[in-house]
């Protein structure tokens, strides 16, 4: 299709936590120079900068992109910002893609920062003006809503039961005690202990939910000719895929996120995969919410619908599974600071792919992994595929 | 993370750092105030909904009625300019039984969102609102329900002139 290889060749990470004692710049200055640091590159190498950060709302700065510019070493280069809401952290690496795919650039640094922490004295608040200012708002309706009225709507199709959505949360959280960033790991968590957490918005219990967090994540980018010479195990962007739904969200089905599924088949289509469920290795779906995870995997293909559960049941997810689903912990265990949770998944699958991910390493060897979000108001799906070599379509 | 980086970076505050003045902080409030053109499609809802009904649109390329009415379908991009009038009937969707405010304090009795699927539009086309009038171990997915309307002289053309929707027999329309 005209383009170029593109290979992840570094990533670096902050801790999650509730709040940082560091700023968003700082917090993007520190994941940006590991990741630099980790394929031993300096910004001087780098030709072009992408962010991805969530709305100006979260720290009340508007333009929040220039704000943080310092911080991501954008100054004196390209630089540009996306933002689709919680698809973020996985389009913002789509984005350094196309930058060096194009021919652009043949290095590209990828910043994701969330400071979700400035806004009190709950950052749900700034999600609330998401709903349509004239037909929904004065019904004065609270985030949560829309994840409950999906979750029910997802429980009630296919006749799945709390416990069998719990396990996923146990799942993570028991991942995520292996994961040094981590906010919520816990490796002894069980099903009855997410059933027993507080309702907050039936279905949904305070333990289904992934923590609001700070922190940042980066990667390095790089056409084939950088990336062979800095290092010797790129982890190379086999396809991406993008897809937007109808912002009516009460007009559309529920239960099956049909937008995940056009951004998959437009990844997988690039990456040459044509049995997905065979092909891919690892996969780290977006889990805001233990639910999220089990429709996203439906949406992907990777399970029929309404099937994802019987997977978690089975113990098909768990790292050691046969496709092992959030091993780094997720969202519901290492945090969700927005668009630097979901670059986090990127970096997770960089780590996986190249066994550097110590006690979270998936056995096997595995050679492609898949990493999605979700976000916008519940109908954008992101989603990259990555693989130790470089695509089978993609080469024609 | 990687087993290759030796040091984290990312440092942890509590409440107690930022009360004991350890580490300082800065706060504002902004005040931002908005005046909201319902424009052409919604204008067309809220004048319906000051008269006690509740409008589509309809594409007669898709063959698709949704709700709220709009003036370009967006899935073939062709005008969308004759509205239709709905039932002020329909059925559940999905529901919630929510305990909580959106700064997560406890409410007692719960708030009922659902997502109602309105009578004479297209399947799954529904619309955000409430339930009233029915206990929450009563609401089912599937159910039957009527909007309640404030009286006329009160409306003013708002999604809050359906005070909330309530239960109904299967049969009644």
């Amino acid at each position: 299709m005209g383009m170029r290889k593109v290979a992840v060749v570094g990533a670096g990470m902050t801790k999650f936590v509730r709040r940082a004692l560091e700023t968003g710049k700082e917090l993007s200055w520190q994941a940006a120079s590991q990741a630099l640091n980790s394929c031993e590159m300096s910004l001087d190498d780098i030709q072009a900068v992408c962010m991805g950060t969530a709305p100006d709302a979260f720290d009340g700065i508007h333009m929040k992109a220039e704000y943080l510019s310092d911080g991501a070493g954008a100054w004196g280069k390209p630089y540009m910002r996306s933002y689709v809401g919680g698809g973020t952290g996985v389009f913002s690496a789509i984005q350094g893609w196309y930058h060096v795919a194009s021919g652009l650039f043949d290095t590209c640094l990828v910043v994701c920062e969330e400071k979700m922490s400035s806004y009190f004295p709950h950052a749900q608040g700034a999600f609330l003006t998401i709903f349509d200012h004239t037909t929904e708002r004065p019904l004065k309706p609270n985030l949560l809503w829309i994840f409950a009225l999906e979750m029910n709507r997802y429980m009630q199709t296919y006749g799945i039961s709390k416990a069998d959505i719990a396990r996923v949360a146990v799942k993570n959280k028991r991942n995520a005690a292996d994961h040094p960033s981590a906010l919520l790991g816990d490796p002894t968590i069980t099903v009855e202990d997410v059933l027993n957490s507080e309702v907050l918005a039936w279905p949904v219990s305070r333990l289904d939910v992934s923590p609001v967090s700070d922190g940042a994540v980066a990667v390095v980018l790089a056409s084939e000719e950088v990336a062979k010479r800095v290092t010797d195990k790129p982890v190379w962007i086999q396809g991406v895929g993008w897809a937007l739904d109808t912002s009516y969200w009460a007009n559309r089905d529920l239960a099956y996120p049909r937008y995940v599924e056009r951004a998959a088949r437009m990844a997988y289509e690039m990456a040459g995969v044509t049995e997905p469920r065979k092909q891919v290795h690892i996969v780290e779906p977006y889990d805001p919410f233990d639910y999220k995870e089990l429709h996203h995997l439906e949406g992907l293909l990777l399970a029929d619908r309404g099937q994802a559960p019987q997977l978690a049941a089975d113990g098909v997810l768990d790292r050691d599974g046969n496709m092992p689903s959030c091993p780094s912990g997720g969202l519901l265990g290492v945090g969700n600071p927005i668009a630097a949770a979901g670059l986090m998944k990127i970096a997770e699958l960089f780590w996986q792919l190249r066994a550097e991910a110590g006690a979270r390493q998936v056995p096997g060897k595995p050679e492609r992994g898949l990493a999605q979000a979700w976000g916008d108001l519940m109908q954008v799906g992101t989603v990259v595929i990555m693989g130790t070599n470089q695509g089978e379509e993609r080469l024609k | 993370m990687t087993v290759e980086m030796k040091r984290i970076p990312g440092t942890a505050l509590s409440e107690k750092d930022i009360e004991s003045g350890v580490v300082l902080s800065v706060q504002d409030q902004l005040d931002a105030r908005y005046a909201w053109d319902t424009g052409v499609g919604i204008g067309a809802y809220l004048a319906g909904l000051k008269r006690g009904e509740i409008l589509g649109s309809y594409c007669p390329t898709d063959d698709l009625t949704v709700v709220p009415p709009r003036v370009v379908c967006e899935w073939c991009y062709r005008p969308m300019d004759s509205y239709v009038r709905l039932q002020d009937t329909g059925r559940v969707n999905t529901f919630s039984l929510c305990y909580v405010t959106w700064d997560v304090q406890r409410i007692e009795e719960p708030e009922i969102p659902a997502v109602i699927e309105i009578d004479g539009a297209s399947p799954l086309h529904g619309i955000l609102h409430k339930l009233g009038e029915v206990r929450p171990e009563d609401v089912r997915v599937g159910m039957r329900v009527q909007a309640v309307w404030k009286p006329p002289h009160e409306r003013e053309g708002a999604i809050t002139d359906i005070l909330y929707f309530k239960p109904i027999a299967e049969t009644e329309r």
